[in-house]
């Protein structure tokens, strides 16, 4: 057991515990906070990994803006404050849901745990990384940057297909 | 050093959970942090496998890069089409009929 293993296992048992929480807890509010405490969880997991560049972008994206659009939504769509039953479904759906859920995460674990061993961490470095991103990877990269111009549209177009929709009723 | 059957088990882990949040939420919003769960245990696998230390073009780090960008984006789509799903139809309850 190394510094870094127990580093791993201490950052790991918070997000599992926050993840575990964040799909189960009858607050709505909290749900999304929960998120945001496995989110910043995985970010040190990349740390220890060796990630530094990735453990940024997690945080700076998901953290910085995915979850505050997750927010708003929340508040758009007028969720309530307070403990509710009615955000989950019922107990027969759930028992099946996390039967599913179980079966998937152990199928998972079954396939990757006997390749597990002890391996040396990369050092990180973010020189080399941005190196190959635009060198092998700045294809895939220009278009990404596409891609975000086109969900920009596409939201404004499915928020506006609404609005004109409303206009004409 | 590191033992690699911490990562493997959180990313399982996370996977498992996400799809349980997604079959057992009524609420549209939850059910998206349950895709958000899922989608964080894939990066996760990507980085440790990068971090093996056999990549030679860093495929791991930079894929994860990618993975949480189109994250990003689908989220985008996917709360529009909620807060619009909500405006026409009063509720964002999966299990109700639209009405």
């Amino acid at each position: 057991m190394t510094g870094l293993d127990l580093a791993f296992a201490t950052t790991g048992l918070i997000t599992a515990a926050a993840a575990a929480l964040a799909v189960t807890t009858r607050h709505v509010v909290h749900s999304a906070l929960w998120l945001v405490v496995t989110l910043l969880g995985l970010a040190g997991c990349y740390l220890v990994l060796g990630a530094e560049l990735v453990a940024l972008v997690q945080v700076l994206v998901y953290v910085g803006a995915v979850v505050v659009l997750v927010i708003v939504a929340l508040m758009l769509t007028r969720a309530p404050i307070g403990p509710r039953a009615e955000h989950t479904t019922g107990p027969a759906h759930r028992v099946l849901a996390a039967c599913v859920g179980a079966g998937t995460g152990g199928l998972v674990a079954a396939v990757l745990l006997p390749t597990a061993a002890r391996t040396p961490v990369r050092p990180g470095g973010s020189e080399e990384l941005a190196r190959q991103i635009f060198s092998t990877w700045v294809w895939p990269f220009e278009l990404l940057s596409l891609l975000l111009l086109a969900a920009l549209v596409g939201a404004f177009a499915v928020a506006g297909l609404t609005t004109s929709q409303e206009g004409t009723r | 050093m590191i033992h690699t059957a911490g990562p493997y088990l959180l990313a399982s882990l996370l996977i498992g959970l996400g799809l349980y949040g997604i079959l057992a939420r009524r609420n549209a919003v939850l059910m998206l942090i349950g895709a958000e769960l899922v989608l964080g245990g894939g990066g996760l696998l990507l980085v440790t496998a990068g971090a093996l230390g056999r990549d030679l073009s860093w495929s791991g780090q930079v894929l994860t890069l990618f993975v949480i960008t189109i994250a990003a984006a689908e989220v985008v789509i996917a709360l529009a089409v909620i807060v619009a799903a909500y405006r026409r139809h009063g509720h964002i309850d999966l299990t109700q009929d639209a009405g």
